[in-house]
């Protein structure tokens, strides 16, 4: 552990009823990196994210994020903190615009009494604005955010992940189900977005990933099984026997 | 469920409210008392409707024990009145103590003898309770059936209370009003049924434009944002057991005063006020009317109850059938309730149905897109 580093999982061990979803995982990340996670499916991805974000409490094991553990807190205290997180499939309101859908991410505090009491500040609206035109979703900010694409649906949620502004980002399959021009894009927009924030990407997509440049963790059987550049793992045997050598499916 | 409003001409609004204001000053004088009051018990219950609305339509707790904070409004206000009209009894308190032998007046009613506490009382009393009740519950982590469960309970938990306390509030029996003194004027008196309905019509008016400040704005979508993906919202930054109390909160306090204004018109505060029953029609008024438009709750309350009384009269064994039926065709043909069907696309649905009306068009893949979306 260094003073650079802005998480530090520690020896995490998640055991769900016996079944080790993490087993001793260690795994630090500095402040500005851009990290990639792959591996099998089963292998914990998912389970590491519960844990940074709060929704799983680690059995074992201590997650250090700004110099403070963040074991046996709340999930929105450390959402507050800065952590953000963008799930899987997309999960945005369906039923509010996508104006609304980024008002919710960018507004601060986030207290009933503010939103109840005040109006939305302009630097809030004019980053509204800022989101909407990052992620292409100008057209479409009064539409309902079920009505769009499932590309747009990605990007909104990505935007409102921006928006909250936190300092670590972490990004679930952000290109499951996009075309490959899209996930070109949104490979450029993970990449542009590292340096300031520090970011943790999860896919499976190999192109995707090798697109992003970047230091690679593999997960395997809820443990790192190795790390490094993408042509670095892409040596290593052990990662060939468990994930890449695999046929496709 | 679909949201969009149609949006009325400034014009069509001014002359609604006009008409709307008219006919409230003239009610008393169309309609014959016993449909006056009739009309006025209603309207009060739509504020209670709204109070349901706004914590199942908009934040998705389906509350089946609202019937606790409307008998709690009741209750403070009936107390009030039955001990301002007690002088002529023995000891001065209430008549009913003396059938149980009961010669000084219970603490817990002495401050009712204030009418500002008892002003206050109405509506923070239950306000509190709903907060206490919900902050427990949705601290927990306790949703969707367990949280439906759990209100009914807790409503069956007072019934049985209140419906036990001969000695403190006269028990099964309840607290008359109709016989009591408000201002020197007997409270079931025909000009103070006129003041009751009026003052019932303005706090459903004010009642309906606290209920759409509340909802407005980024405070009701992150009700919205509760109801559909409360994790979400809390991975956000934000924390919904907050929100969840201070809406159960506002809606315990709605129904505290729907409940005031229902005793005071209907004569009588009893603990047939916190019957499953009656907690359960609440919702139906709101699921018929269309949960998340807070006009559908106010219709539906009004139009229900009216529909019970007329169809009681003519047929008395036949409301009960007629309401299980209506709640069965709301949930199965109409989901989004009366109101959510005429905002959203019903009529035009119905009329391309029947031919009468022409298709719209739209790409195939768009249609395919929402598919997907709604899947996941």
């Amino acid at each position: 552990m260094n003073n650079k580093d802005l998480l530090n999982l520690i020896d995490i061990t998640v055991s769900f009823e016996g079944f080790l979803a993490l087993n001793k995982l260690n795994l630090n990340l500095k402040k500005g990196e851009l990290r990639a996670v792959i591996g099998p499916n089963g292998a914990g991805k998912t389970t590491f994210l519960d844990v940074i974000t709060g929704k799983v409490k680690p059995t074992k094991g201590e997650v250090i994020f700004k110099g403070k553990s963040l074991v046996g807190r709340k999930e929105h205290k450390i959402a507050r903190l800065g952590v953000g997180r963008k799930f899987q499939s997309p999960r945005i309101f369906e039923n509010l615009t996508v104006k609304e859908n980024l008002e919710i991410s960018v507004t601060t505090p986030k207290s009933p009494l503010n939103l109840i009491n005040k109006s939305i500040k302009n630097e809030q609206l004019n980053e509204i604005d800022r989101l909407m035109k990052i992620v292409n979703l100008a057209q479409k900010v009064d539409s309902k955010a079920g009505s769009l694409s499932h590309g747009q649906k990605q990007w909104l949620e990505i935007a409102m992940l921006v928006g909250q502004k936190p300092d670590l980002m972490l990004v679930d399959e952000p290109v499951a189900g996009l075309t490959d021009e899209e996930t070109d894009l949104t490979a450029d927009l993970l990449k542009s977005l590292s340096g300031e924030n520090t970011v943790v990407v999860i896919d499976h997509d190999m192109e995707f990933i090798r697109r992003l440049d970047s230091n690679v963790s593999v997960l395997n059987q809820g443990t790192v099984l190795c790390e490094g550049t993408m042509e670095t793992i892409q040596k290593d045997q052990k990662v060939i026997d468990v994930y890449l050598g695999r046929p496709e499916d | 469920m679909s949201l969009s409003k149609i949006k009325f001409d400034k014009k069509i609004v001014l002359s609604f409210w006009i008409i709307l204001i008219a006919l409230i000053i003239a009610a008393p004088t169309i309609l014959p008392v016993f449909r006056l009051n009739l009309l006025g018990r209603y309207l009060s219950l739509s504020i209670v409707a709204l109070g349901v609305d706004l914590i199942w339509g908009y934040t998705g707790l389906l509350s089946l024990g609202q019937g606790i904070f409307f008998a709690l409004g009741g209750y403070c206000a009936a107390m009030y009145l039955q001990i301002t009209s007690s002088s002529e009894f023995p000891n001065n308190i209430p008549e009913f103590f003396a059938l149980y032998g009961v010669e000084k007046l219970p603490f817990f009613w002495e401050p009712f003898r204030s009418p500002v506490f008892t002003f206050f009382a109405i509506w923070i009393i239950p306000a509190l309770v709903a907060g206490l009740i919900g902050f427990l519950v949705f601290r927990n982590r306790i949703k969707g059936v367990y949280f439906s469960i759990l209100t009914q309970a807790s409503l069956l938990v007072f019934f049985n209370f209140f419906n036990g306390q001969q000695k403190l509030i006269n028990g099964t029996n309840g607290l008359k009003t109709d016989v009591t003194q408000l201002f020197g004027q007997m409270v079931g008196s025909e000009s103070m049924q006129r003041i009751f309905f009026w003052i019932t019509a303005i706090l459903v008016i004010a009642a309906w434009f606290f209920a759409k400040w509340v909802v407005k704005g980024r405070f009701g979508n992150i009700l919205i944002g509760i109801r559909d993906d409360e994790p979400r919202v809390r991975f956000t930054g934000y924390n919904p057991v907050i929100f969840k109390t201070i809406i159960f909160s506002i809606a315990g306090g709605l129904a505290g005063i729907s409940g005031a204004l229902y005793t005071v018109q209907s004569g009588i505060v009893s603990p047939q006020f916190m019957t499953v029953p009656f907690s359960i029609e609440m919702v139906i008024w709101v699921a018929v009317g269309g949960r998340g438009t807070l006009l559908g709750a106010i219709l539906g309350a009004v139009f229900i109850n009216y529909a019970k009384s007329l169809v009681s009269e003519a047929l008395p064994a036949s409301w009960m059938f007629i309401q299980g039926g209506l709640f069965i065709l709301v949930v199965t043909a109409l989901p989004e309730g009366v109101l959510g069907w005429i905002q959203g696309d019903g009529p035009r649905n119905l009329l391309q149905r029947f031919g009468l009306k022409r298709k719209i068009e739209t790409y195939p893949s768009l249609e395919v897109n929402n598919k997907e979306g709604n899947n996941e």
